[in-house]
């Protein structure tokens, strides 16, 4: 993404386009200033674009008719024993490696933007009506959230996830599975965006906009999504940064518990989970690239997100 | 000061309510307490004498007092898996995660203590910018890569610690404890830094900037003045104010750090109350589930209490502020 703004032709003295008032912003002087961030976010874009050209690989992991028993457990390719075309060696079903990455990256990433929007929109929603309506309503809100802080997102995110589950009941399908993640996700990390945004709701509906869109007669729900959202966005999007990275890590933590994902359709927990076996008997590769993966992504995005949090305020400018 | 306790001790019963409601929602309406006694082949007319024996036809409100009240008892139904009462599967588990939970803490103090004094002392050195580095990896990397990492270390290649399980325990009483055999340490050191990796993060992290904050304050200066050795400054005078947010910390993460041993826990295959309730979430096992919510939020509330009561006695400064609540 990066680097199509970059290619953008800026006009030096008066920028008057999208890209040249992006391009001449304090973000983006940020941005240059910090070797680390750019490696972060070049990271980063590697990993999105795997994400999602992984339909280029060598094979389908999540399709069995592509497997074949007599490939499995190779070594990487740089092993004497390894094989082509399998870079990375293959798992126990005889699972390319490499492709079951950029598969499990694929729903990694999935789980983790779908799991942040869908948490981001329900707290943002429950923040704006708290702050703006006030009251018990308000109070209503913010009881349910504190005692929702009082536990550990992940511990919140299993129970959701083993309750809908049994709602659900019997086998779920991959799709189905996923949703179910994204849902539990959801829910166990709305209440840092709903608390942020009440607390920017509470200061911004005093000011005279405010005052003036009530005078013409706007609707309240019109007054808080059109004119009081967009200002109190910014910290928003420093918190859906840093929970993109958690999320991706419940989510893998939640697969490899062996409670998320499931092994026909693996993210990149189920990986850690399947090599996990395969740790004693020396074929370290099976859990190794995945682990490798994760990690490097979940820390790009955290570094990332540190660096808007720094960027976004003018505090520490 | 008495009436901001009291305050905190009417909200912990609120939590503690709501967490009782939910519980029971899930008790009640995910999961079927009659298949809890039955079997599959039961007719429904039997099932159905079941059902009214469980009081289940009763009205909800008073089936949600009658849960509570057994619930106080220790009574949390049976559980699906193992057709054992859940309050009895979770006593015999519990001391495995509470041994872990408290050598995690300790671990995570001592270390991050040391840690975080070591770097905000000398902040320039190789040393201290080595473990800013190593609490940014730390904060990044999932809790299960750490521990898979350190099992691949120190089991599969070194050899030198037990990959799973609690090692040999001894009985005292109810509570079987793995401290007092070579076994039972050795298989604690792995569990105990996996959990508590995060925590001394965290830890090190305040000391440092608590440090670096008291450094700058007049009394060190006068300290200085005085003539007083390095060592008497620095760990007599600076490092005791740094610990009373550190006690803090620790208090309110203990919580954490049980929720968390779920993870670590299903990692060592650590017999406790973690792993427990993640076998609860496979075989979808709702009276476990409900049973380890209630006696997690027991613990959280009780923790947090405690620490706001103890904050007012080592803190003299809020017993006056505190009419203001925060």
């Amino acid at each position: 993404m990066a680097e199509a703004i970059q290619a953008a032709p800026a006009p030096q003295a008066q920028p008057t386009t999208w890209a040249g008032r992006f391009l001449d912003s304090d973000i983006w002087a940020s941005f240059k200033r910090s070797k680390l961030t750019m490696v972060a976010a070049f990271v980063t874009f590697l990993f999105m674009a795997a994400a999602v050209l992984a339909g280029l690989a060598p094979q389908d992991p999540f399709d069995p008719a592509q497997l074949d028993l007599l490939n499995s457990r190779l070594p990487p390719l740089w092993d004497a024993e390894g094989q082509a075309p399998f870079l990375l060696g293959t798992d126990e079903q005889g699972r390319d490696i490499f492709s079951a990455i950029l598969y499990g990256l694929r729903i990694s990433l999935a789980v983790g933007f779908l799991g942040v929007a869908f948490s981001a929109t329900l707290g943002i929603a429950l923040g704006l009506i708290a702050g703006y309506v006030g009251g018990t309503t308000d109070a209503i809100i913010m009881r349910v959230a504190d005692v929702q802080l009082t536990f550990p997102a992940i511990l919140i995110a299993l129970l959701v996830d083993g309750v809908v589950k049994s709602v659900l009941g019997g086998q779920l399908d991959g799709m189905t599975t996923l949703s179910v993640l994204v849902f539990s996700i959801g829910l166990s990390f709305w209440v840092q965006y709903a608390r942020t945004v009440r607390g920017s709701v509470m200061v911004e509906k005093n000011k005279d906009y405010i005052a003036a869109a009530k005078l013409i007669g706007l609707p309240a729900p019109v007054i808080m999504f059109r004119h009081v959202l967009p200002n109190v966005l910014g910290p928003v999007l420093v918190i859906a940064t840093i929970n993109l990275a958690l999320a991706i890590i419940t989510e893998a933590t939640l697969s490899f518990l062996g409670t998320g994902m499931p092994e026909t359709m693996p993210s990149l927990g189920t990986l850690i989970r399947i090599g996990n076996n395969y740790l004693f008997s020396g074929e370290w590769w099976i859990i190794a690239f995945p682990g490798v993966a994760l990690a490097l992504l979940v820390l790009a995005i955290n570094l990332l997100g540190d660096w808007l949090r720094d960027a976004l305020n003018p505090k520490l400018r | 000061m008495f009436a901001f306790i009291i305050r905190r001790a009417l909200q912990a019963i609120g939590v503690l309510f709501a967490v009782g409601i939910i519980s029971f929602a899930m008790f009640r309406f995910a999961g079927d307490p009659v298949n809890q006694i039955v079997s599959l082949d039961t007719p429904a007319a039997e099932r159905e004498q079941v059902r009214r024996s469980l009081g289940l036809d009763d009205p909800v409100p008073l089936q949600f007092v009658h849960y509570l009240a057994k619930a106080a008892q220790g009574d949390f139904g049976v559980s699906y898996q193992f057709r054992q009462p859940v309050a009895d599967l979770l006593a015999e588990r519990m001391p495995a995660t509470l041994e872990l939970a408290l050598c995690a803490t300790l671990f995570a103090t001592g270390f991050g203590v040391l840690m975080g004094v070591y770097s905000g002392l000398k902040r320039d050195s190789l040393l201290a910018k080595v473990f800013q580095t190593v609490s940014l990896v730390g904060i990044s990397l999932p809790t299960f890569l750490i521990g898979i990492l350190l099992i691949y270390l120190f089991s599969v290649t070194l050899g030198w610690l037990p990959s799973y399980g609690r090692g040999d325990t001894v009985k005292i009483g109810w509570w079987s404890t793995g401290l007092l055999t070579l076994s039972g340490l050795k298989a604690l050191i792995m569990p105990s830094i996996t959990l508590g990796l995060f925590q001394m993060t965290l830890i090190m992290r305040i000391v440092r900037a608590e440090m670096l904050e008291v450094l700058r304050t007049d009394y060190i200066k006068f300290a200085r003045a005085r003539g007083l050795t390095t060592r008497a400054i620095h760990f007599g005078h600076a490092l005791k104010n740094t610990l009373v947010p550190v006690i803090t910390i620790v208090g309110l993460q203990f919580g954490s750090v049980i929720a968390f041993a779920i993870i670590t826990e299903t990692v060592f295959q650590w017999p406790g109350m973690g792993l427990l309730f993640v076998q609860a979430v496979q075989n979808v096992d709702i009276p476990i589930m409900a049973a380890y919510l209630m006696l997690v939020a027991l613990i959280f509330v009780a923790i947090n209490l405690a620490v706001d009561i103890l904050y007012t006695i080592v803190d003299p400064r809020l017993r006056t502020s505190i009419r203001q609540p925060a």
